[in-house]
């Protein structure tokens, strides 16, 4: 039998591996812009904030984070509803999960996202509110298509790292492909049977995801000159 | 898009001339604007009539692409009203002494009613340059792409670059840019064009190109306002001069007699270093 039986577990632990990691992007997406959108703000409280918020985050280790953020939010919010009287409430590892990845990684992307918009020439900008756009034409129409070019690099990376970081929810509880492949090593004594099978489910993970964005980064390249160096 | 949003069929020749009578088209009073501490613009007033050619000269640092970009709000101001097509401009200070609209309708309303070139073009990257003349008509005018499309064509045809209409501007010569960027302005169909330095960003072989585009609109009876530093443009095209000096105007009149005999010392100054220098 194909790894002893446990293939269909592996990949029963791969679907919420994917789930979890992407559910996080989206978030750390939408702190990502929330904190970009603060960090270039002219007024000085969200600047603070934010900067704040990328200080921390990126300066503790994920998985410190995790838990603190994890066990942590679970005593403060049970000491609230205790407090109001609501009973004991149970936050589910997925939820908690990824809004944790996604707080996390959304540090990160507040910093990519700020460059990318920081690239894009002030003047384009300002065309456009010369020529009558609102400010939401002017994100949606000029500055959101020409950011995606130049945030992909960096989006990509953080991808990537929280691809793999998404292991770390197993800690948590999380039933994911590291879990599984937690329990089928110990059921079987066979760790490496496991572990390299995982590795090798998250190595094509990465490469598709590789490819996938750098199709995505071709069509948004139109209008751009290639630069070679030689 | 049924035919009840398309405009009329771009048009040009005299006729734009005599279509709107001598009242002002552009009206700009007693405008100020500091940057800190440091006052730039000190009550600059201006008045642009249908099929006025107003150029504006001056050193750089004299507050005249400043003054320019107040008059469309994108430079706040910090005191002035500005009038378009009479139609006041309703302003209110904000926390830092700075004029912003009180009415964003309105703001989009007027400034969709002047159109401005820059010195830098400012064409937008990840659009075709028809791409880049249809976007304000659909999205500000809200006119059909079929509308817009034809014409976005009729204008980069008018400027001389309707082969060009499907390159990127990273494709584009500094000048070809510059006549899309004067494409994507007449798309509008503006009642008053603002130029900022045209031609100052471009290799000096292909100004000409450029300031023959801006000519022939002038000889078609558009309103223009031109911040330049070309002399020869302002002197042929133009029918008033303003000349400003440290935020204020030094002397102002007919092109004949202010560049041919100007009578305030600084601007004699100015003409003779800018004639040594050609």
């Amino acid at each position: 039998m194909l790894l002893h039986g446990y293939l269909p577990a592996i990949l029963g632990g791969l679907q919420s591996t994917v789930s979890v990691a992407g559910t996080s992007l989206v978030i750390a997406c939408v702190f990502g812009m929330i904190g970009a959108a603060a960090k270039l703000s002219s007024a000085r409280t969200p600047r603070v904030v934010a900067e704040t918020y990328t200080t921390i985050i990126r300066g503790v280790p994920d998985l410190v984070l995790m838990l603190l953020i994890f066990y942590g939010g679970q005593i403060a919010i049970n000491e609230v509803a205790d407090y109001y009287g609501w009973g004991y409430i149970d936050i589910d590892p997925f939820i908690a999960g990824t809004m944790t990845m996604g707080f996390i990684y959304g540090a990160f992307l507040t910093e990519t996202f700020r460059g990318a918009i920081m690239a894009i020439p002030r003047g384009q900008i300002e065309a456009g509110q010369a020529f009558g756009l609102t400010r939401c034409e002017v994100l949606r129409r000029i500055t959101l298509p020409q950011m995606v070019r130049h945030a992909l690099p960096g989006f990509t990376n953080s991808w990537l790292v929280m691809l793999k970081a998404s292991a770390l929810v197993s800690i948590i509880g999380l039933d994911d492909m590291v879990h599984r492949a937690n329990l089928a090593s110990a059921a079987t004594r066979k760790p490496f049977t496991f572990y390299a099978t995982i590795a090798l489910i998250y190595l094509a993970l990465t490469t598709i995801s590789i490819l996938a964005l750098r199709w995505v980064e071709s069509r948004y390249s139109h209008g751009v000159r290639k630069v070679e160096f030689r | 898009m049924t035919s009840a949003t398309a405009m009329p069929i771009p048009h040009e020749g005299p006729t734009m001339k005599n279509s709107q009578n001598s009242a002002g088209v552009l009206t700009a009073v007693d405008i100020r604007k500091s940057f800190g501490p440091v006052e730039v613009l000190k009550g600059l007033s201006i008045n642009a009539k249908a099929g006025d050619v107003i150029s504006m000269i001056g050193a750089s640092g004299s507050g005249k692409s400043t003054f320019l970009r107040c008059l469309n709000l994108l430079e706040r101001p910090n005191a002035g009203r500005i009038e378009i097509a009479g139609e006041e401009l309703l302003l209110k200070a904000d926390k830092k002494g700075e004029l912003q609209a009180v009415d964003q309708a309105q703001l989009r309303r007027l400034r969709a009613r002047v159109a401005m070139v820059f010195q830098q073009f400012n064409l937008w990257g990840h659009m075709t340059a028809l791409q880049n003349v249809i976007e304000a008509p659909m999205i500000v005018l809200g006119l059909s792409r079929k509308d817009a499309v034809a014409r976005a064509e009729h204008y980069l045809e008018r400027v001389g670059v309707a082969h060009r209409k499907e390159a990127y501007p990273a494709f584009l010569s500094g000048g070809e840019q510059q006549r899309v960027a004067i494409a994507r302005a007449l798309a509008m169909e503006p009642d008053v064009m603002l130029f900022d330095e045209p031609t100052s960003a471009l290799d000096p072989e292909l100004v000409g190109e450029v300031l023959r585009v801006m000519r022939s609109l002038a000889e078609e009876g558009r309103t223009m306002i031109v911040v330049t530093h070309e002399m020869g443009f302002a002197r042929d095209v133009s029918n008033h001069v303003v000349f400003l000096h440290q935020g204020l105007i030094e002397e102002e009149g007919a092109p004949s007699r202010v560049l041919s005999a100007p009578s305030s010392p600084r601007l004699k100054a100015f003409l003779s270093n800018t004639s040594r220098l050609n």
